[in-house]
């Protein structure tokens, strides 16, 4: 199958972007992503520079794969990482446009690359347990609910890809935040300190210049893992009753 | 050279212990002012951080990702393995030692293994108090399931996801380490060369890949925990950026590799589609909990097949081999990985495998649909189901265990697993060779240590499954902060170590004008191109079945290919900036040299043993043929351009008697 693409060219940070136009031969078996790898051949036998692009696990896990192909993060399949992306769901003869996740928090490194440190920073601010090596109870010890469990396990699976914050009008990394705030206080080892995590990471986000949330629910319908928007709703439940009904904040 | 492995004397149940009760410690003070290295971010490396953190000491830790959360651990999918016997079946540490012996075909060292079955079970406490949202049951209790070559249920998982579970708990521990400012986190930086003072590992060159330069840091002792060198074959699970060159780099300052050829190759990934492939995904070897491994009886029938005159379902059941129950009763579908991978390949040999390139074998989940179903509508009350409603009943609950990766299934291949059998092939997936370390998971260079899979310690010639991830983690959490002890406490005295001293600057030229050299060749071929050839000459020569004359010839390849890569890449771009195809053509051009040590181990272990097979030495079964008496050793490689050097550590077995492993 023929395929034309309209990538998105930008050698640095501070310099312009702009649509570049190649004409690619694909086969319908091939991932998105394999598909890319022909037009970079192409390039480089002409010796010109490849398109950079995140990529890594190529098995839709680890989260680096980031591609907005026309107008949608991660491409026109539901619950699909770009990797998983199969040219299967295209037709010979398309024009495809190919560019990098929008947001003012992720900006532009080169081409299709883009900077997502301000999601580390996310979860530096309290997305973990405070429990050092050792310190730890028998594993049995805490009985937890079946369904809690399987509750905390939907929102972490979460892989840090930053779909849902290029989705978002409003560039907001609210279900990124909410899913691991939903994770650690479902769970009883992270109920300790939910309070104080919330409210931090909630404060990060704002930091990093991450939009507000104005429920459009497209985080939701583009996360490649199909994560719920029911954990923002926790999240800000547990925000408000932090920030209203504890005395202690951060 | 001498290799001391350093083993501390005792009975092996109490080895550890004792060895942890008159270690030589370093006090809260001083722990302050020393400063660690920690290169890798997976499970080995994230833990290692964080808990050194933790402790005290000063760490600089180091990623070639954008965020160490992307390390290939994440990918991980079937389990973890812990001596916890909590189904209350018979499992101990000792079963899990004797397991993980025998699954390896005794070419491990048994003190090493005895101490991961030993912290196996801290490392589920600590995974659990973390957070990872371990699978449960009913009750409220942790789960398990089985994996190969046991016959006890030890695994822990989370779904079919228990590496990204457990990688993000790690992350998390190393996330607030960094927040508290006890680990300074260097994203984006590879490192490329070693550097010794005094002989003496004090720091790394790390490429900024943002910027291209190469930067220096300095430390008082260097971990590595870079995983493994798979993508050596191209084609593997690992991920696009898994790679050998901190582990290489530092074979090149004078570590050495051990057991090289030791490749497992797994046994159900998803077959080869095309010639445009750029990797392979695993099926995780949970779904043989349940599905039944089979091709047809008759050659025809496979032909018809391949041809697509046929399909599964046309195939009755007396006319199919379920060839791993047949042969292999007491251990069925769950034998360990090299046997099923083996079995794989002569079905396929003999003309029985079932896709167009007749390269494939089914893995089938009827049987299990159907009996699920049946218990199913037993629990549910359901009288006299009939068989649709059986099916709908079955298909649930193996959706409840396996959905993620019958989901992954069918997006690569649009076929239905549910309604037809998978087609499976092995594929590349663990490297059980490594850089040599003693007891102390520390190398020949002092101040060096290894972890995970870039170490060689644990996993003899073939890793179980679901013990990757509890040997990250045990090196990482429970014996590292320990081990790096005898090391760091004789340190106390040694000032801050200073990244100036000539040695540094030397290995920071050195570093550079290997990148220039690469991007100076201006060729006409591809690194890709280059990393695909080198590929097809390891699995041709190099994967599962072995021949002197191949390895021979193989060797001779690899240094042809070698000197053509040095005349005609071609590297676009310059040094200095951000530059992915820079980034490949260093990684390719240590594969290039590692390859042909890989072949030389293959050519020089005169034995078939887990991972290795030399068709030469086969029982008449087909089975691997160890030589215990000439081949107990660990085979560690010394780097030459011209003839690389091997060195042994000779391997006891004071616990375990060798004999014949059989899962007949």
């Amino acid at each position: 199958m023929k395929i034309h693409l309209k990538v998105w060219r930008q050698r640095n940070g501070e310099s312009k972007g702009y649509l570049e136009d190649h004409q690619v031969q694909a086969d319908e078996h091939m991932s998105f992503l394999e598909m890319m790898d022909v037009l970079n051949e192409n390039l480089v036998s002409k010796k010109e520079t490849p398109v950079a692009f995140e990529h890594d696990c190529r098995e839709g896990i680890c989260g680096s794969c980031n591609m907005v192909i026309n107008g949608q993060p991660h491409g026109p399949d539901s619950g699909t990482t770009t990797c998983q992306l199969h040219m299967r769901s295209f037709k010979d003869g398309d024009t495809i446009v190919v560019e990098p996740w929008r947001a003012v928090a992720f900006p532009v490194i080169k081409d299709l690359v883009v900077d997502r440190s301000s999601f580390d920073r996310i979860i530096q601010a309290g997305g973990y347990v405070s429990v050092n090596t050792g310190q730890a109870q028998d594993g049995n010890a805490i009985p937890i609910e079946k369904e809690r469990a399987s509750f905390a396990m939907n929102a972490a699976e979460c892989i840090g890809c930053g779909a849902c914050v290029a989705a978002c009008p409003n560039a907001s990394a609210m279900l990124f935040t909410a899913a691991k705030v939903a994770h650690l206080g479902t769970m009883p080892q992270g109920e300790v300190e939910q309070s104080t995590r919330v409210q931090s990471m909630v404060k990060q986000m704002d930091l990093e210049g991450f939009g507000m949330c104005s429920n459009t629910g497209a985080c939701e319908a583009e996360c490649p893992k199909e994560i719920s928007i029911t954990n923002i709703a926790l999240m800000n439940r547990q925000y408000a009753g932090s920030v209203l009904g504890s005395e202690k904040s951060v | 050279m001498e290799l001391k492995s350093n083993i501390p004397e005792g009975d092996i149940a109490t080895k550890w212990e004792n060895y942890r009760g008159k270690m030589e410690l370093v006090a809260p003070n001083n722990k302050r002012r020393l400063e660690i290295i920690v290169v890798g971010t997976g499970l080995a490396g994230a833990s290692a951080a964080a808990t050194f953190g933790e402790l005290g000491y000063k760490v600089k830790c180091f990623t070639f990702h954008d965020s160490p959360r992307r390390a290939h651990s994440i990918a991980a999918q079937g389990g973890i393995n812990a001596a916890k016997n909590y189904q209350n079946d018979g499992d101990s540490v000792y079963r899990l030692f004797y397991d993980t012996v025998k699954g390896g075909d005794y070419r491990s060292r048994e003190a090493n293994v005895h101490r991961l079955a030993e912290v196996s079970r801290n490392i589920i406490d600590q995974c659990v108090a973390q957070g990872v949202p371990f699978a449960r049951e009913y009750g409220g209790l942790l789960a398990n399931r089985s994996f190969g070559g046991v016959q006890v249920s030890r695994t822990f998982y989370a779904r079919g996801q228990t590496g990204q579970q457990l990688l993000l708990g790690a992350y998390q521990a190393l996330s607030r380490q960094i927040s508290l400012g006890n680990v300074e986190m260097y994203n984006r930086h590879e490192m490329l060369d070693l550097v010794k003072v005094d002989g003496k590992a004090r720091g790394i060159i790390a490429r900024n890949m943002l910027t291209g330069k190469s930067e220096r840091f300095a430390a008082h002792c260097v971990v590595l925990a870079t995983g493994g060198y798979g993508n050596v074959f191209y084609l593997s699970t690992n991920a696009m950026g898994s790679n050998v060159t901190a582990a290489w780099r530092a074979v090149k300052k004078g570590a050495l590799m051990a057991n090289p050829c030791y490749t497992q190759i797994h046994p159900t990934c998803i077959p080869v589609s095309g010639e445009y492939q750029s990797k392979l995904t695993l099926m995780s070897e949970s779904l043989r909990n349940d599905g039944r491994v089979w091709v047809p009886n008759k050659v025809e029938d496979a032909k018809a097949i391949q041809a697509g005159t046929k399909t599964a379902l046309d195939i009755p059941e007396a006319d199919r081999d379920y060839y791993l129950e047949r042969r292999y009763p007491a251990f069925g579908n769950l034998v360990p990985r090299d046997v099923a991978s083996r079995a794989a390949k002569v079905a396929c040999d003999e003309g029985k495998g079932v896709s167009k390139t007749g390269l494939a074998v089914y893995l089938d989940f009827a049987a299990a649909i159907q009996r699920y179903g049946k218990s199913s509508a037993i629990s549910k009350g359901i009288n006299n189901p009939n068989a649709d409603k059986i099916i709908e009943l079955g298909e649930a609950v193996v959706k409840e265990k396996y959905g993620n990766l019958f989901q992954m299934y069918e997006k690569i291949t649009a076929e239905n697993p549910y309604k037809t059998p998978m087609k499976i092939f092995p594929a590349v997936h663990y490297t059980m060779g490594g850089v040599w370390v003693d007891y102390h998971l520390e190398t020949n260079v002092p101040g060096l240590f290894c972890l995970g899979e870039a170490n060689f310690s644990d996993h003899g010639a073939n890793r179980l499954g679901a013990s990757a991830l509890m040997q990250g983690l045990a090196d990482g959490y429970f014996v590292i902060p320990y081990t790096v002890g005898p090391f760091l406490s004789k340190e106390i005295r040694t000032p801050q170590i200073s990244a100036d001293s000539p040695e540094f600057l030397a290995a920071e030229k050195e570093t550079n004008e290997k990148l220039e050299r690469l991007i100076k060749i201006q060729g006409n071929q591809s690194v890709e191109s280059f990393h695909r050839r080198l590929g097809k000459i390891m699995w041709d020569y190099c994967g599962m079945a072995r021949n002197a004359e191949g390895l021979k010839k193989g060797r001779q390849m690899i240094r042809d290919l070698r000197a053509e890569f040095y005349n005609d890449v071609f590297v676009p771009g310059e040094v200095n900036e951000f530059n992915p195809e820079l980034e490949k053509a260093s990684r390719v051009a240590d594969f290039l040299e590692l390859g042909e040590v890989m072949m030389l181990d293959a050519l020089d272990r005169n034995e078939s043993c887990g991972g290795h097979f030399r068709e030469e030495y086969a029982s008449e079964g087909g089975e691997a043929k160890r030589n215990d008496e000439d081949y107990a050793y660990v085979a560690a490689w010394e780097w030459d351009e011209i003839e690389p050097k091997v060195h042994k550590e000779h391997l006891e077995f004071k616990d375990i008697e060798l004999k014949t492993r059989s899962y007949k």
